[in-house]
């Protein structure tokens, strides 16, 4: 099983569910999160005065596949996300020991 | 009294009454969001504490009698104004007018000292500021010294924001620099607020002008549509330096330009007319937007501008009856402006009246301020104004939409 974490531009997100959805993955969790990368910070001006804004907003996806999902569901994010300027953001697989469902106290593959 | 007169300036004192709400969330959207409330609580502070003090002794002390600097307290806790005399509660109605005016005057200060002024100060600083600043510069212009030499001031451009504008500049300096300031940035947290106050105060501010006609005449027409142009110019011309400039037409500039117009209209609202207004509004739109940045370079803190704003943009509007008053249009008494045929006389006037309110009001305010830093302290702890005001001194937070289940709600 992985944990796939993703950083992606925020209008992005709709896109991402979509493909996902098709690729076959069951659930996700979605932060709205701030942070900084190559693309650096934005600037704005009020009154004439600029301000760095130094993190800009990101959201961050926590997806958890089984390991032959792992492949589909990366390039399913990778495709929705992509607009090839800087600050699209990343792509995370990490491995899972284990899931449990709360519910039915299945473990495994099976809680996912 | 004729009624359709008391029914307009009912109506205006409910209208300039909603101003102070309005200053309220215009500052508060540029303030940040840690000190939102205590933005607003220092403009409410002002709503609960000034119409008390005005019928108590404020309106006497500002109007009543003949003294050229000062009225006296025939009026206090509005004695002998009643509803069944001669003047049909009139002179109630003024009080009450008078009483919205000045309510905001004060109030308009609270954007300079933001994020860093104790409450306890604001609170004292306030009424304080009222009694011994406003009052009587109030009655220098409205029936003493000033007011004697000619010098116009229709709803309050010399009274009320070259009084408060050069108030602020004298409390900021007392008051000192806000952490980090100039060299981290404080931008505002809500354009969205500001732009809703910007809205409230330009629809408060017909009342504010056209109400000062004090009945529901020519003037009042006039007045309102001087309103009506000096702000949308001013909106304009502020809007586009920022453009030229700096390369965007913003919302922030826009609402900046609004108020400044409003601002430099206000003085001269009863006394001009035709294409004057958009002069006027054009001219300040751009000096105001100017104006703001001399903090930078000065090196004093106005957090919120009042000065570049208020100060400035009351003055240019004073000044600016010098050359645009038309007293044969509204069939009046006062002198004419140089554009009008009438010389250099009345601009000679208005200068001093303002120089006047604004070596006193500098002066006073600064030793009110420095009083209140001998005694109670004005500034609260860098640890509050880091952690932000509201929380301190409040006990209360803004935005608590976040998250919801770690914030309890």
């Amino acid at each position: 099983m992985k944990l796939i974490i993703a950083f992606i531009k925020p209008f992005k997100l709709e896109q991402v569910r979509d493909s996902l959805k098709i690729a076959g993955v069951s659930g996700m969790s979605v932060n709205d999160i701030s942070g900084f990368g190559r693309q650096g910070g934005q600037t704005e001006v009020y009154r004439g005065a600029e301000y760095e804004v130094e993190f800009v907003p990101k959201v961050r996806l926590e997806v958890i596949v089984t390991d032959e999902l792992a492949g589909p569901t990366v390039a399913a994010i990778e495709t929705a996300a992509h607009t090839g300027e800087i600050g699209d953001g990343k792509i995370v697989v990490v491995p899972v020991e284990d899931v449990v469902r709360i519910r039915t106290g299945e473990r495994g593959a099976d809680a996912i | 009294m004729d009624t359709g007169d008391a029914a307009w300036v009912l109506t205006s004192s409910a209208l300039v009454l909603f101003m102070t709400p309005g200053l309220a969330l215009f500052y508060g959207g540029m303030d940040r969001t840690r000190n939102v409330l205590n933005m607003l609580m220092m403009n409410f502070w002002c709503l609960l504490v000034i119409p008390i003090l005005w019928v108590v002794v404020g309106y006497s002390l500002a109007q009543s009698g003949d003294g050229a600097l000062l009225g006296n307290l025939d009026m206090a806790f509005l004695r002998g104004l009643g509803i069944t005399g001669e003047d049909g509660g009139s002179g109630l109605l003024t009080v009450a007018f008078l009483g919205m005016f000045a309510v905001i005057t004060p109030a308009l200060i609270s954007g300079a000292v933001a994020d860093r002024m104790k409450f306890s100060a604001w609170a004292i600083f306030a009424p304080a500021w009222l009694l011994l600043v406003f009052v009587p510069v109030f009655k220098w212009v409205y029936g003493g010294w000033i007011g004697d030499r000619g010098a116009l001031d229709f709803a309050g451009g010399t009274a009320i924001h070259v009084n408060a504008g050069i108030a602020a500049l004298a409390a900021v300096l007392v008051l000192g620099r806000r952490r980090g300031w100039p060299s981290q940035g404080h931008p505002p947290h809500s354009m969205p607020l500001v732009m809703m106050g910007t809205g409230i105060l330009w629809f408060g501010w017909f009342g504010f002008n056209a109400g000062s006609a004090l009945a529901a005449n020519g003037q009042a027409i006039q007045a309102f549509m001087n309103t009506f142009l000096a702000a949308a110019a001013a909106g304009l011309s502020w809007g586009f330096v920022e453009k030229f400039r700096d390369g965007h037409f913003t919302n922030l500039g826009v609402a900046s330009g609004i108020v400044a117009g409003l601002v430099a209209i206000t003085p001269g609202a009863g006394f001009v007319a035709g294409m004057s207004p958009i002069w006027i509004g054009l001219a300040t739109g751009i000096i105001c937007c100017y104006a703001v940045g001399l903090k930078n370079r000065a090196g004093y803190d106005d957090a919120l501008d009042v000065v570049g704003v208020h100060f400035v943009g009351g003055l240019v509007g004073s000044l600016a009856i010098g050359l645009f008053a038309d007293p044969a249009f509204f069939g009046g008494e006062f002198m004419a402006g140089s554009f009008y045929g009438g010389g250099l006389d009345l601009l000679g006037a208005q200068a001093l009246g303002n120089a006047a309110t604004i070596v006193y009001s500098f002066a006073v305010t600064a030793l009110i301020m420095l009083a209140l830093k001998a005694t109670i302290g004005v500034r609260v702890s860098d640890d509050v104004e880091n952690s932000g005001l509201d929380l301190a001194e409040h006990a209360e937070a803004a935005y608590s939409t976040g998250s919801a289940s770690l914030a309890g709600h």
